[in-house]
């Protein structure tokens, strides 16, 4: 078992090692746009001028990625958590360069992968391998699985004909599988151990890092919990670094060290684990947290419910992109409200622009949303006046009004947040990107 | 009280070119008024078959083959046996009509996980909602046009009125699920089953539909019969939870009773394997092996090739489901033989048997691997292509 080696056996490579300044990977204001042309035309796609900027002439950009900074450790495994289409699988397959970023920079032991020409970036690639969520699709199902094992030793010209086949044996028998199982094809294994030929072929080239992108979403309960525990084996016995991908916190929480939290293309929080599960300190972070089920009747009575729907990622809110949910959403400083009158401003203002109600009489909704702490001064003119308009069914202009007045003046609409926190849990930084910090020091 | 519905011993199975998939073995269940039964297991276990089961809508190449489900006095499914033992569909079964029209939609309502099954991507959302309405309420026109923004509205569409016209692709997942159950509470049934509506969604999406399900239910005195595999769903919605395991029931209890003192070791063992969101579990505890298929399930107790505290007598006998509750306490059924008073087997002195749980530790393999190692040979070779 010798020739199946990572280099974090023998050397010392743990994660106790290189606490301070040695990051394996190193991500900085990474972003990647989107053409949004579908189909006609958009074969003449150009994601960036001359200077980098994005053409837009007509055409629409998906803000997928934007501005993503955060480095992982050698040895580390750190995930990163969020809802469907935040964008992780993209952040994850610019991360590899297996798209261009639209900007910033990825360094990988060091080396920035732009700098990289093609074969020194192949060369590179050997070391950082990817796996996927969905184990039946990313399978050739035409080959067996030992072939499929050895194809990226041969595409790296690793090892001869027998050299990878001993190897691929070996690791098959490491990943958890029959050496036996060399000769079969991939429909012939259920999806947990699909999982683990998906893993014998990454470790296959010996890598550094591998991003592990949903690679337990489609499996069973019983079943994953066999895959997460082989994950962290090899971890350990392969000194291998993990990006760890997941929409599951309570997964997350299980297999990481540290934890970053992604909402519409953007980190809003990034911390260690026990710092961000115990005391987290981002509103969206809080509201996933409240809003996972805990498999315990007793503990479950207080669900959390974040209202509304992620807006899209082509037109994403201005400042913090959380905004439009956010049940902290800061009041303006230019009236003086107190928390139960904002509370109201703010409730009926999403409602009005949501739709979330029928006109009655002014009577009524007063009643509805103001009968206790209704603002009075400039804010109770501002909304004297949404309620004109309402009452004369300029629905529209009623919500334009309401947003001119009490969104669009809040620092949380009109600054990105990037604050620095002081973590209670362990010495990790604690990233948060909300402006409820900003009595803390700003980062940049 | 009566249940409003009951479901007994009921079997549907595929007949397959590969042999008979006994998809549901055996499976008996009650439903009360206005309370969320949860039926809870790993995929394949046939939550789905039970469910479309006692609508009826089993399809081709599968039959519901015996078994009982009545619903309010009237029978959906019954067999009767004659003097050789054959069984054929009973005289009081409601017709294919009968279902049709007055039992699917208007008195039991199904909400699928994947709703673009249920909604036409052809027609505006709005207008498949009002058609329904207009047709199962006996409405016109305008007044079930009202009817549907109000129910779209009351499950949580935003701009329901500017909405109504659009089409099911320009909804998000989310909207288009809250679109079906609004659709399934259109007509006020009595009972509604959801298959996994909100397995496809992200937890933030589900937590709104779960709490909105949770206030409708309160409103209409909906029961509702929740079909997951998500035990942190089950503690959330669930009164009483069915676990089911290849084909027939595990275990059957209150949800608290369930959890918290849990009397199959399957239930054990699942809840054991899972990863906790509210606290750092070091060591997970996976179960072993896979679930075996259902077109050749292990004799005796279906769980015995991966039960810890499987015996030589599991093997021979398979258990139903039992009350093992103590004096004074609710119904609480197990189907395992462990509970040796009330199934009256010699467990004790029963010989404890090989199993994927005691193949030993070794250094490459955990117990865990090995498990999976040893399960697939039998298991997946049945499906060909194995050329070993
Ligand atoms: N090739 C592409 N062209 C245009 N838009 C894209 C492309 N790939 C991704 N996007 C968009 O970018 C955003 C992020 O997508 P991404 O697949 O990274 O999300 P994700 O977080 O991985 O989601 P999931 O949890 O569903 O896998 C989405 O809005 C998606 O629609
Ligand atoms: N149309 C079908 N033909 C053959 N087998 C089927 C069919 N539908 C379901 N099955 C089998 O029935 C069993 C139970 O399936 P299902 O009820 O869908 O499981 P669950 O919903 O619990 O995941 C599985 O073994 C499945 O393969
Ligand atoms: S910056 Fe404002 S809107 Fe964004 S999360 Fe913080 S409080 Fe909420
Ligand atoms: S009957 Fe035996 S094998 Fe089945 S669950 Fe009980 S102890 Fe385990
Ligand atoms: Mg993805
Ligand atoms: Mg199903």
């Amino acid at each position: 078992m010798s020739d199946v080696s990572g280099p974090g056996e023998g050397a010392s490579a743990g994660p106790d090692v290189a606490e301070e300044g040695d990051p394996l990977l190193r991500v900085e204001g990474l972003t990647k746009h989107f053409a949004n042309d579908s189909g006609f035309l958009s074969w003449l796609n150009v994601e960036r001028d001359a200077d980098g900027v994005p053409v837009s002439v007509g055409r629409e950009w998906v803000r997928a990625v934007e501005d993503v900074t955060f480095d992982i450790r050698r040895g580390e495994t750190l995930g990163l958590v969020g809802e469907s289409g935040c964008g992780k699988s993209t952040l994850a397959r610019t991360v590899l360069r297996l798209v261009d970023p639209t900007e910033g920079d990825v360094y990988f032991e060091g080396d920035n992968l732009a700098a990289l020409d093609g074969e020194a970036l192949r060369r590179k690639r050997k070391d950082m391998q990817i796996i996927f969520q969905d184990p039946q699709s990313s399978l050739d199902p035409r080959m067996k699985v030992g072939p499929i094992v050895e194809e990226p030793m041969k595409a790296h010209g690793m090892l001869d004909d027998d050299g990878r086949e001993e190897r691929a044996r070996e690791l098959l028998e490491r990943v958890g599988l029959d050496p036996q199982h060399y000769n079969r094809y991939p429909h012939a294994f259920s999806g947990g151990q699909r999982q683990r030929i998906n893993l014998a072929r990454a470790l296959s080239v010996n890598p550094d890092f591998i991003v592990c992108d949903e690679p337990t979403s489609a499996l069973d309960a019983s079943i994953q919990a066999q895959v997460l525990n082989t994950m962290r084996r090899l971890q350990d016995e392969f000194g291998l670094t993990y990006l760890f991908i997941s929409h599951d916190l309570s997964v997350i929480r299980h297999i990481s060290d540290r934890v970053a939290v992604m909402y519409l293309g953007e980190i809003v929080e990034l911390a260690g684990k026990e710092e961000l599960y115990e005391n987290p300190q981002h509103p969206y972070t809080k509201a996933l947290l409240e809003s996972i089920p805990v498999p315990d009747p007793r503990k479950s009575e207080t669900r959390g419910v974040l209202e509304g729907d992620v807006p899209s990622p082509i037109e994403p809110p201005s400042g913090c992109r959380f905004r439009t949910r956010c049940p902290e959403f800061i009041a303006p400083e230019q009236y003086d409200l107190t928390p139960e009158e904002w509370a109201n401003v703010r409730a009926f203002t999403r409602r009005v622009i949501r739709h979330g109600f029928e006109m009655t009489t002014r009577a009524d909704l007063e009643a509805e949303f103001f009968t206790e702490a209704r603002p009075g001064g400039a804010a109770g003119e501002a909304l004297d006046r949404a309620f004109v308009l309402l009452e004369r069914g300029e629905w529209d202009a009623a919500a334009d009004h309401l947003r001119e007045s009490f969104t669009e003046p809040s620092i949380c609409a009109r600054e990105q947040p990037a604050y620095e926190v002081d973590p209670e849990y362990g010495d990790d930084r604690h990233f948060c990107a909300c402006h409820l910090q900003r009595d803390a020091e700003m980062t940049h | 009280m009566d249940p409003i519905l009951e479901v007994r011993d009921l079997q549907t199975h595929f007949f397959t070119a590969d042999g008979v998939v006994r998809a549901v073995d055996g499976v008996s269940f009650d439903v009360y008024e206005e309370e969320i039964v949860g039926i809870v297991g790993e995929s394949g276990a046939g939550k789905s078959v039970a469910a479309k089961s006692i609508m009826r809508l089993v399809e081709d190449p599968g039959s519901i083959v015996g078994g009982e489900v009545r619903f309010k006095g009237e029978t959906i499914v019954s067999f009767e046996e004659d003097e050789n033992g054959e069984r054929t569909e009973s005289e009081e079964m409601l017709s294919n009509r009968e279902m049709r029209e007055r039992i699917r939609g208007r008195e039991i309502a199904i909400i699928f996980q994947d709703p673009m099954e249920s909604l036409n991507p052809v027609f505006t959302v709005g207008g498949q909602l009002r058609e329904f309405i207009e047709i199962n309420r006996d409405v016109g026109e305008s007044r079930a046009r009202e009817t549907a923004v109000d129910m779209l509205r009351e499950v949580g569409i935003p701009e329901p009125s500017e909405r109504f016209g659009d089409y099911p692709h320009e909804f998000s997942g989310g909207m288009r699920q809250r679109v079906l159950i609004a659709m399934a509470l259109a007509c006020e049934p009595s009972l509604v089953i959801a298959d996994e509506p909100t397995t496809a969604l992200d937890v933030t999406v589900e937590g709104q539909i779960l709490e909105q399900v949770a206030d409708l239910q309160e409103k209409y005195g909906t029961s509702f019969i929740w079909v997951t595999h998500d035990m942190g769903v089950v503690a959330e919605i669930c009164d009483r939870v069915n676990v089911m395991y290849l084909g027939q029931m595990a275990e059957r209890a209150d949800v608290d009773s369930l959890f918290h003192d849990t009397k199959h070791p399957y239930t054990d063992a699942l809840l054991d394997s899972l990863p906790r969101p509210d606290q750092t579990v070091e060591e997970l505890k996976p179960i072993v092996g896979v679930m075996p298929e259902a077109i050749n399930p292990p004799p005796g107790c279906r769980f015995h090739t991966r039960c810890p505290d499987a015996r030589e007598v599991c093997r021979r006998t398979n258990p139903e489901p039992r009350d093992v509750s103590g004096p004074d306490e609710r119904t609480h059924r197990a189907a395992c033989l462990k509970h040796e008073e009330v199934f009256k087997v010699d467990y004790s002195a029963s010989a404890p048997i090989e199993n994927e749980t005691s193949a030993g530790f070794d250094v490459g393999r955990t117990s865990t691997d090995t498990g999976a190692v040893d399960a697939d040979g039998g298991v997946h070779g049945s499906r060909g292509g194995a050329d070993e």
